[in-house]
């Protein structure tokens, strides 16, 4: 009987395959994947890149310096098994939305960013900042002179 | 300096990196996998670069034509390249094993050259270490997986290339005429003593394997090459290699 095979690729798809002759996958027929993780500068994070096809580490390192690492600036590599890779499901994402929700923009760190206005209109009116001893004094006192 | 020592040495070095470079690049697009695909056409391309880099040697300290012309138009006859790189690329484990024992081959002699009186060489060998190193890793690492892991097809077929090649692979060694003055003047320690550091580096990562060396009977069988005599198979490989250049040369426009 034959019926038409359900293959992304066209050269496929257009070979005239019998239904039975679906074929089967060993276990040690296939290779696992690999999480491609690069870093262009000791003292860097690791980015993730991409990943590879191999069918152990040694083999996994000796293709991810292949396919991630020479055509920009790296100093190491590393790969991680794909399936040790823990996840959240997609179905899960609404537990993000409260991190970018503008009622709660207390969490944000603009604190900083008065300091730096602070800093920068003292500079523009040439005041001197002097900052008196203690905590109580780092904290409280920027005194003008 | 010895001029003639040293363009016999360099022009050897040249043709063994660009056939071996162009054999190896037949695999593109039909390696196994398109990550080992990748990897190997990057390694043949790297080769082709060092062939590159010594011919411009040739060309701007000694007067020879410039890299393309000394690739793509000379004779057969003119050759320096050892029969071992000109064998067509076979299966993949052929393939595999021809670049393990190669690649090992120039590993040593770059290392050799590290400290070469000849500066340009000197210059070279420290410029390209850390890419042989890669190539060096590719071919260890494969070496191991399908000689000593793999499976019992894995190892016989990787035996048998080993055997075939193994002999052949003694061409790479196949002294010059001025061994002893590129010892003298610290050029290059020489054949003999490469042949020797290659075959414990080899021996050391086939120890990792259930592959064993073959008792070799002819161990000239693979020489010819550097006084020019080849295989059947240089001249095609020249052929194709220098067709589209040579086309464009007789007027082709695309």
């Amino acid at each position: 009987m034959k019926t038409e095979n359900n293959s992304l690729d066209p050269r496929i798809k257009q070979l005239d395959l019998e239904s039975s002759a679906q074929s089967k996958v060993g276990e040690k027929e296939y290779w696992i994947t690999w999480e491609v993780f690069h870093q262009d500068k000791r003292g860097n994070h690791h980015e993730h890149q991409g990943s590879v096809h191999a069918p152990e580490a040694e083999l996994a390192l000796v293709f991810a310096k292949e396919q991630f690492g020479r055509r920009k600036k790296c100093v190491n590599i590393w790969v991680v098994r794909t399936d040790h890779v823990f996840t959240f499901s997609y179905s899960d994402e609404d537990m993000f939305e409260s991190a970018v929700s503008p009622e709660k923009s207390y969490r944000e760190a603009n604190g900083f960013k008065v300091r730096d206005r602070i800093s920068e209109y003292k500079k523009k009116n040439k005041i001197e900042v002097k900052v008196k001893g203690g905590v109580e004094g780092y904290f409280g006192g920027i005194t003008e002179t | 300096m010895n001029a003639p020592a040293i363009k016999e040495l360099i022009l050897k070095m040249a043709d063994d990196a660009l056939i071996i470079g162009h054999r190896n690049s037949e695999w593109n697009g039909f390696a196994p996998i398109i990550e080992e695909d990748i990897a190997f056409a990057s390694i043949a391309q790297d080769k082709i670069g060092h062939a590159w880099a010594l011919y411009k040697i040739l060309h701007e300290h000694f007067g020879e034509t410039d890299p393309d012309r000394m690739a793509f138009f000379r004779e057969e006859k003119d050759f320096r390249c050892c029969h071992f790189v000109e064998l067509p690329i076979g299966e993949y484990d052929f393939s595999l094993v021809r670049h393990f024992l190669f690649d090992h081959a120039e590993y040593c002699r770059y290392e050799m050259l590290e400290h070469s009186s000849y500066e340009p060489l000197a210059q070279l060998a420290k410029k390209i270490k850390g890419e042989i190193k890669y190539h060096l890793l590719h071919a260890d690492t494969w070496i191991k997986k399908l000689g000593a892991q793999g499976s019992e097809e894995s190892h016989a077929r990787m035996q048998s290339s080993l055997n075939e090649l193994y002999p052949l692979a003694l061409g790479i060694f196949e002294p010059g005429n001025f061994e002893n003055e590129l010892m003298g003047e610290n050029i290059f320690a020489g054949e003999t003593e490469l042949q020797k550091q290659w075959l414990e580096n080899i021996t050391n990562s086939l120890n990792n394997t259930n592959l064993k060396l073959p008792e070799v009977k002819n161990p000239r069988i693979g020489f010819g090459g550097r006084k020019g005599f080849h295989t059947e198979y240089l001249r095609p490989l020249i052929t194709e290699m220098s067709e589209v250049i040579k086309s464009e040369e007789a007027g082709t426009e695309w």
